[in-house]
């Protein structure tokens, strides 16, 4: 997912009160349009389900080009694959590419959400000259293609010592993830009534005291489903990290693209395996925050 | 609230301090987001738009010379070389196609759903969901097995229908032009949930009373979706609209990952992806597609920049 596409769904709202139109009374259109929902599922849901019906079916099973609706004989083997043999020779494993990601990703995510918090109280609760540029910037900035300036980027990394690096890749992430973190939690921050804090200050608290006490825990989950957004796009971001990681550093997506180019036609199984691993994180992580996930672009757009 | 000041000269310097020491304050805070844009973006675009005018190389980067600066002439040999202008018809012909298919995909789908009973809703509405979550770079490697040389499904399942041999071994990326009927069912099959929902929650705020008053005023039911519900949501799918066309513009992991499962680069690049083959050397040269790049997309932006901008005001 793009820092763009993120950021677009992200965008906190109200929840749209909706009240579908009826459904429909006709009985044979209702069946017509039962149908084509399922068509929809089908075809919605196909790939992710033959993508964990190969990764248990046997490799040799898979090349007798008769494949089956599950796998005949079921088998771990292919996850076992995945897990233990490199990506290809003089390159990291699984688990190795696994820890790599872990830990770019919880730096990114903490270091986004610390810094774009700091930001986002600061757009959304003070008046200040400037302000509107510095929106305009962030929408500039997360408008401009981080692909464009690839190789100044690496340039840049380079230069920093930092090729090759955890590190190096956490900060270009963190770049690339800032500019929607702020657009997020300045919506977030906005939505808690700044006249809940002032309560809290005739009731004798100072303004930090009133943030902290009363609109912070209000921000809870706006946090969490901007790190989790944060968290999603650092896990399959694919470009620069195929770009600066090498060898042993190679991230999980960048370990799943030389894995299936490497390994011999025997192996799809193992790579529908590696596919499957990669995926269950992103999915839960998904499937958690997929409430807040429409209506941002709707409510604004209506609005205007 | 503040303010208990009781004189009125007092007051208002006691006022414009405060608003200066609130100026101070929100500088303070915004001071890491600003440092960590400036080294990570705003450094290397500057670099980028000067380079892009010289003619640096990896050379002068090992030695440590400076280039010469030159111009225009990395633009004119870019625009005028043989596989550029192809790459960027190639980029907007596959924008159109993908952004034209997700669209109408997405609409009909979020109409159908108003469409459905509860139950039948939820279950399209897990697959849309199940089918958003998957990662691009899976997703292509699921794909691109399905439609395999050999061992694919699609291939098989051809095979078996026509009962012939015609669809074996088939290659299906080695076409350059089957390979953008892949790469479209990815990138469709990828998108389309973040169109249909976003749709569906518009489609919730088309107000009854005119929908029903557009009923009783005799009109069908194609008639009010075209002149009640479309102008409504109309709004919400031009905002939808614009990130779709950026989105496609920018197609990365898809094109790549496809590439390396047996397309051939050269007739199929796309614009990021020519940038990232163009590799480690011509810095100059790759600096200016770079900034080509983000003059095209800041252009299809401006509208989106402008939405938002609405957004924050109210």
């Amino acid at each position: 997912m793009t820092a763009l596409q993120t950021r677009a769904l992200v965008m906190p709202t109200r929840r749209v009160r909706r009240s579908p139109a009826s459904p429909v009374r006709r009985p044979a259109n209702r069946v017509l349009f039962n149908i084509i929902g399922a068509v929809v599922f089908v075809c919605s849901v196909f790939p992710v389900y033959w993508m964990v019906n190969l990764s248990f079916t046997p490799g040799n099973q898979i090349i007798s080009r008769d494949p089956s609706v599950v796998p005949r004989e079921p088998t771990l083997r292919n996850f076992v694959t995945a897990w233990t043999r490199p990506a290809a020779p003089g390159q990291t494993d699984f688990p190795n590419a696994l820890t790599t990601s872990l830990v770019i990703v919880i730096v990114v995510v903490i270091a986004a959400l610390f810094v774009a918090f700091l930001a986002s109280i600061a757009l959304a609760r003070f008046a200040f000259r400037g302000r509107h540029a510095f929106i305009v910037g962030i929408l500039v900035v997360q408008m401009i293609p981080g692909e464009a300036m690839m190789f100044t980027v690496y340039n840049l990394v380079d230069d920093m010592r930092l090729m090759n690096t955890l590190m190096g890749l956490a900060l270009v992430h963190i770049a690339s993830v800032i500019p929607f973190t702020i657009w997020a939690l300045r919506g977030f921050v906005a939505g808690v009534p700044i006249e809940l804090e002032e309560a809290a200050q005739i009731d004798g608290c100072s303004k930090p005291q009133a943030f902290w006490k009363v609109t912070f825990p209000l921000l809870a989950p706006g946090l969490v489903s901007t790190g989790i957004f944060a968290f999603m796009q650092s896990w399959n971001e694919f470009t620069m990290a195929l770009l600066l990681m090498k060898g042993s550093n190679l991230t999980l997506p960048t370990w799943l693209n030389s894995f299936q180019s490497a390994t011999e036609a025997t192996n799809y199984g193992a790579v529908m395996a590696g596919s499957t691993l990669i995926c269950i994180p992103v999915v839960i992580f998904f499937l958690i925050v997929q409430g807040r996930m429409t209506g941002g672009l709707v409510s604004g757009a209506v609005k205007g | 609230m503040y303010a208990t000041a009781s004189a009125v000269p007092a007051r208002e310097t006691r006022a414009k301090r405060r608003r200066r020491s609130q100026s101070i304050s929100a500088w303070a805070l915004l001071v890491p987001s600003i440092a960590l844009i400036a080294l990570m973006v705003g450094y290397p675009g500057i670099t980028m738009v000067w380079q892009s005018f010289t003619d640096y190389q990896v050379r002068n980067k090992i030695q440590g010379t400076p280039a010469n600066f030159v111009w225009f002439e990395n633009f004119t040999k870019i625009l005028t070389s043989s596989d550029f202008p192809a790459v960027l018809g190639r980029t907007i012909g596959i924008m159109v196609l993908t952004t034209t298919l997700i669209m109408i995909g997405g609409i009909l789908i979020a109409v159908l759903m108003t469409k459905l009973r509860r139950g039948m809703r939820l279950l399209v509405s897990v697959g849309l969901l199940l089918a958003w979550a998957i990662p691009p770079l899976t997703a292509t490697v699921v794909w691109g097995f399905i439609f395999d040389t050999e061992y694919g499904l699609v291939n098989w399942a051809l095979g078996a229908l026509t009962g012939t041999n015609d669809w074996h071994n088939h290659p299906w990326l080695l076409n350059p032009w089957t390979f953008v009927m892949v790469l479209t069912i990815i990138v469709v099959w990828g998108a389309i949930p973040f169109v249909a929902f976003t749709a569906y929650a518009g489609l919730g705020q088309v107000p009854r009373e005119a929908l029903e008053a557009a009923e009783i005023d005799g009109a069908g039911g194609w008639q009010r979706f075209w002149s009640v519900t479309f102008p409504a949501i109309r709004p919400v799918l031009g905002g939808v609209l614009i990130l779709q066309i950026i989105w496609n513009m920018k197609l990365f992991t898809q094109v790549y990952a496809l590439q390396s499962r047996g397309g051939i680069a050269a007739e199929t690049n796309v614009l990021p992806v020519y940038l990232f083959r163009q590799g480690i050397g011509e810095f100059g040269q790759t600096s200016a597609i770079g900034m080509l790049i983000v003059v095209i997309m800041l252009a299809i932006s401006w509208y989106n920049i402008r939405l938002l901008l609405k957004d924050d005001d109210s």
